[in-house]
């Protein structure tokens, strides 16, 4: 079965490098699935979880966010910040998104207000990407 | 001549001297590796947006962004200058500063100048330069946040039309030896190796190609910004470790000359004692 190489980077390191069959991504207008041979994309991506596909194998990569470039080999990922599966903390999630609900709720300024829904949306990816992979095991 | 017991105290001093340079050029040298890793660790997010923007430059030829498009006439210009915190770096910021100075002469209009690091901010002060934003203390592990603040002031006053182009410099890291301070033309983005001879494609966009755009070249100018910083943090341990090694040696040649003067002295000292016995004895008999 034929493969693309993925890529996922932050700034300041690299996350994932490897081979896929398959990848899902949580773009800014719905979720993409990718496979290999995709004609060239590029797109922005909403926060939410990337899932990369290999063989029987999933990798789940959380990302707040940032933009994918789809070429017929290769996929990059460029993300604000990723964290593996295991990286993400649930006690972490919940305090952020509390924090940023207690903002949106207390409502100021604009910026503070853009700022905190923004941080209340990562969150709330967050979380539902830790009850899944819960709900898995 | 200075007594015995005074050279004594030098030596002791010198050599505590040296223990602390010695000290400091060890942890200088791991920090170093720490940041050449970092280095190497952001490459792959770095290499991956420019080529993605050298892939857009040629696809776009009939939407131009602001951080695209050439404006006719500089009448103010902008300076990021990437320096050190601290000192003991040997000529690293100096050199930098130079460099910067050197770019600001060239341009022949006023500058805004938004500092990364402590030594910027202080030589900008001290020639007088308009001062537009400034961060300092940089983390050794410097992340992207720490220098956003900076890049953002940068890129909204270049929008706004305050500033009609924003250059960068910063210690290029060559190796251990050898930091090349380094400027480039951030804003308006350098375009001058796209070859528009090649074959013409273009991407889908998602969604529509202006927002992706507006997005992917802020942070291609953040990631550009964020790697020079990494660089300078490795080039600042370098120097360091450089500057510091060359102080021990130092330390370590006066040691020895103090040791020979200190001998000298203890011997002229035995002498006289001898010859002041001998004279006494003398005399009596």
């Amino acid at each position: 079965m034929a493969t693309v190489d993925v890529l996922v980077a932050t700034a300041e390191r690299e996350v994932y490098r490897g081979e896929a069959d398959f990848l899902a991504a949580p773009g800014a207008a719905g979720e993409l699935g990718i496979m290999p041979k995709h004609t060239p994309l590029l797109s922005a991506l909403a926060a939410g979880e990337l899932r990369i596909h290999r063989d029987e194998e999933i990798d789940e990569v959380f990302i707040s966010g940032g933009f994918i470039e789809v070429q017929p080999d290769m996929i990059t990922v460029l993300a604000d910040t990723a964290e593996r599966a295991h990286d993400v903390d649930e006690a972490a999630a919940i305090e952020a998104q509390r924090k940023a609900q207690e903002i949106v709720d207390t409502q100021q300024g604009d910026v503070d207000y853009a700022r905190a829904a923004s941080e209340l949306s990562i969150a709330t990816a967050k979380l539902a990407f830790m009850r899944k992979r819960k709900n898995q095991k | 001549m200075a007594s015995a017991k005074e050279i004594r105290g030098q030596i002791k001093a010198t050599q505590n001297t040296a223990k602390i340079t010695k000290a400091m050029e060890m942890v200088a040298a791991s920090k170093m590796r720490k940041a050449q890793d970092a280095v190497l660790e952001a490459r792959a997010y770095a290499e991956g947006i420019k080529r993605i923007v050298h892939n857009l430059m040629r696809a776009h030829p009939e939407y131009k962004h602001a951080f695209l498009t050439k404006r006719d006439e500089v009448k103010r210009m902008g300076l990021i200058a990437v320096s050190t915190d601290k000192g003991l770096c040997g000529g690293l910021n100096t050199n930098a500063m130079k460099k910067a100075f050197a770019v600001m002469q060239a341009s022949k209009v006023d500058v805004d100048a938004m500092n990364i690091g402590r030594r910027a901010s202080q030589a900008m002060r001290r020639f007088g330069v308009n001062i537009a934003a400034s961060v300092e203390d940089i983390n050794d592990a410097p992340s992207l946040d720490e220098i956003l603040g900076v890049v953002q002031v940068a890129m909204d006053k270049y929008l706004a039309g305050e500033l009609d182009e924003v250059h960068l410099v910063y210690s290029k890291y060559v190796n251990t030896m050898t930091q090349e301070p380094t400027s480039m033309r951030l804003l308006p983005c350098d375009d001058s190796d796209v070859d528009e001879s090649e074959a013409y494609w273009d991407y889908l966009y998602e969604p529509e190609s202006q927002v992706v755009l507006e997005g992917l070249l802020r942070r291609y100018i953040e990631a550009l910004v964020y790697h020079s910083v990494l660089e300078n943090k490795a080039c600042e341990h370098s120097a360091r470790m450089v500057a510091m090694k060359a102080a021990t040696d130092n330390a370590k040649d006066i040691v020895k000359d103090l040791q020979v003067t200190y001998n000298k002295a203890r011997q002229a000292a035995i002498t006289q004692e001898i010859a002041e016995i001998c004279s006494g004895a003398a005399a009596s008999a």
